[in-house]
């Protein structure tokens, strides 16, 4: 052995090492989280009010149905820019509008969460003089646009151009085209970019903090105070009481399942997408 | 053009209207542009809106917000270099560890891994980019600030107490914390680009040092790191920006101290955890207005570094793509 092949050893032992490190960490949070939340987790945790602390019991229905409202808000702004703007990057735009707007997306996905918020607060809260689902579900949005906008439009582009001629070729118009044989031929893809954005939005904490706010009872309206899961986790997690940690770790056991499994089909609907292309 | 010229008189104006109409082509073209371009209004308006929000601060304060060290809510000064200061070493305190970890593993998955390992291992990794950052700051409160506590800055202290940066109490929380959660936050983007840096490298580069006679390490780190540099560089820079934005698990262990210390055992603040804990505990004006700039100097530094990390990624995908 010369010392050059030792170093070798040595060193490709070494990278080895990071990687088991790494990827042992998401076994570490999912292990001690399942063992945690799920000791606490019971009936009445998704079907009770949040309780004040001294009583045992309750649960955080409020906050996993205000999650789910407030992901629907964001969804329903969010998932139409992304997947129109889209169409517009890869089918109808030139070259300096989309690649200006290309950047924006960019830029957007880089702001930090916090800032969304404060600017959340200042076009909504601020002139509705309310904290409210709305102002929340805006700020999500923001968030989830980048994403669905940009993975689109990378799905659109992977359309071999051969269809969109073959259609044109037939006389149909562009529009047409587009309706007909490239959103279709896309269609897991874009699925999977709008996943994707659901996903990265469910967990999201700072954008709601002063947007939706939080709240211990059953919002009414969308113009009121909205309690989310991930909000409530904050909210729970540090407080002084141990019941309420018992309920941090049962929803924090709940989100991140959410979450992984938003993750995980969106992987599938790919893979399935890839394997009916080849098939 | 000239053809342009040429066939631009042959179609007469009532047929082309007739064709616009039909197709709807322009329309469709009119919806999807309008779609497209809120996205870039709305991003220009947040910038808009920071900027009046911030008014009465940056009026007050000017340039000194920026080198105040007081952040005093009941005499109204503002101060931003605590929470500046806590921002950067808690972010650089990460990449110190999530740099030569991501970067091994980023090796081991490009070019030790066999193809199968290697992607689901990949997975693993970018399901851990998955994790909502609440549920980071989550356990980090009931276990990691509990062992820094008890076991790891006692020890910090035994061994290297003689350095200005471990001395102190231990806390537990502090900048420390906020520094070993944002690492584990970091380093999913770090391997995940880095690994797509290195994977375009082209093969016969890793081919001609190992038939030079280069060991399997030489080789790569020799060539093949060098080759996907600027890459690895972008995934640091992106990893930086993520850091410095980081909020809710950095707010929660980050210990809520509006000083500036040497010691990493110490509590601190960085910009965005005094965001979300005073945002709306702001009684005054200028209170709202410093928190509102303090936002617009955090999106400052996250803009420059992702723009820098967009060109560096860009940079070498374009040379790997062009001499594969």
């Amino acid at each position: 052995m010369t010392r050059r092949n030792i170093v070798n050893g040595i060193m490709l032992t070494i990278t080895g090492i990071c990687t088991v490190v790494t990827v042992s960490v998401l076994f570490l949070i999912l292990g001690y989280l399942a063992v945690n939340g799920w000791r606490s987790l019971d009936f009445n945790f998704f079907t009770k009010l949040p309780l004040s602390p001294g009583e045992t019991g309750g649960g955080v229905a409020n906050a996993i149905v205000g999650s789910g409202v407030l992901i629907l808000i964001a969804a329903a702004i969010g998932i139409p820019v992304g997947f129109l703007g889209a169409i517009y990057l890869a089918e109808f735009g030139g070259k300096t509008v989309p690649m200006l707007i290309r950047y924006t997306a960019d830029l957007l996905n880089g702001v930090p969460s916090i800032v969304i918020g404060i600017f959340a607060w200042t076009v909504i809260v601020v002139p509705m003089h309310h904290f409210s689902a709305w102002a929340g579900g805006f700020a999500l949005s923001l968030m989830m646009i980048p994403i669905g906008l940009r993975a689109t439009e990378q799905f659109l582009r992977s359309v071999p151009t051969s269809l969109r001629e073959a259609s044109l070729a037939l006389g149909a118009s562009k529009t047409r085209t587009v309706i007909s044989v490239v959103v279709p031929a896309a269609k897991q893809g874009i699925l999977t970019g709008m996943i994707l954005g659901v996903a990265r939005v469910a967990g999201e904490t700072a954008p709601l903090l002063f947007t939706s706010l939080n709240n211990q009872y059953w919002a009414n309206k969308l113009g009121e105070p909205t309690a989310s899961l991930p909000v409530m986790i904050y909210k729970l997690a540090i407080s002084p009481y141990d019941d309420w940690h018992r309920q941090a770790w049962a929803a924090g056991l709940v989100l991140l399942v959410l979450v992984l499994i938003a993750n995980i089909a969106s992987r599938w609907v790919l893979s399935r997408g890839a394997s009916a292309h080849r098939g | 053009m000239a053809t342009a010229a040429v066939t631009g008189p042959i179609q007469s104006r009532p047929k082309k209207l007739v064709k616009f109409w039909r197709d709807g082509d322009q329309i469709a073209h009119l919806v999807t542009l309008i779609f497209a371009a809120s996205v870039f209004l709305v991003t220009v308006f947040l910038v808009y809106e920071l900027w009046i929000h911030s008014g009465p601060s940056r009026a007050k304060f000017g340039f000194s917000f920026l080198t105040g060290k007081t952040w005093d809510p009941v005499a109204e000064q503002f101060g931003a270099l605590p929470f500046i200061y806590g921002t950067v070493l808690t972010s650089l305190l990460a990449l110190l560890i999530s740099v030569p970890l991501g970067v091994g593993a980023a090796i081991f998955l490009a070019e030790l891994a066999p193809p199968k390992l290697s992607n689901v291992c990949t997975f693993l990794v970018e399901l851990l980019a998955a994790v909502p950052s609440v549920i980071l700051g989550l356990l980090a409160i009931f276990t990691l600030v509990p062992m820094l506590r008890q076991y790891g800055e006692p020890f910090l202290k035994r061994t290297l107490g003689f350095l200005p940066l471990f001395q102190g109490p231990a806390y537990g929380v502090g900048y420390l914390a906020a520094g070993l959660i944002l690492a584990i936050m970091t380093f999913p983007f770090i391997i995940s680009i880095s690994r797509e840096a290195l994977l375009a490298v082209p093969r016969e580069q890793r081919e001609a040092a190992l038939a030079l006679g280069a060991t399997k390490w030489e080789s790569t780190w020799k060539v093949v790191v060098p080759y996907a540099r600027l890459g690895i560089l972008g995934s640091i820079f992106l990893a930086l920006a993520r850091a410095l934005g980081e909020t809710m698990a950095v707010t929660m262990v980050i210990g809520n101290d509006t000083g500036i210390h040497t010691s990493l055992l110490s509590p601190g603040y960085t910009i965005a955890a005094i965001i979300a804990n005073e945002f709306t505990e702001a009684t005054s004006d200028v209170y709202l207005s410093a928190l509102v700039e303090l936002g617009l100097v955090l999106f400052a530094l996250t803009m420059v570094l992702n723009a820098v990390a967009q060109l560096l990624i860009a940079a070498t995908t374009g040379k790997g793509s062009t001499q594969a």
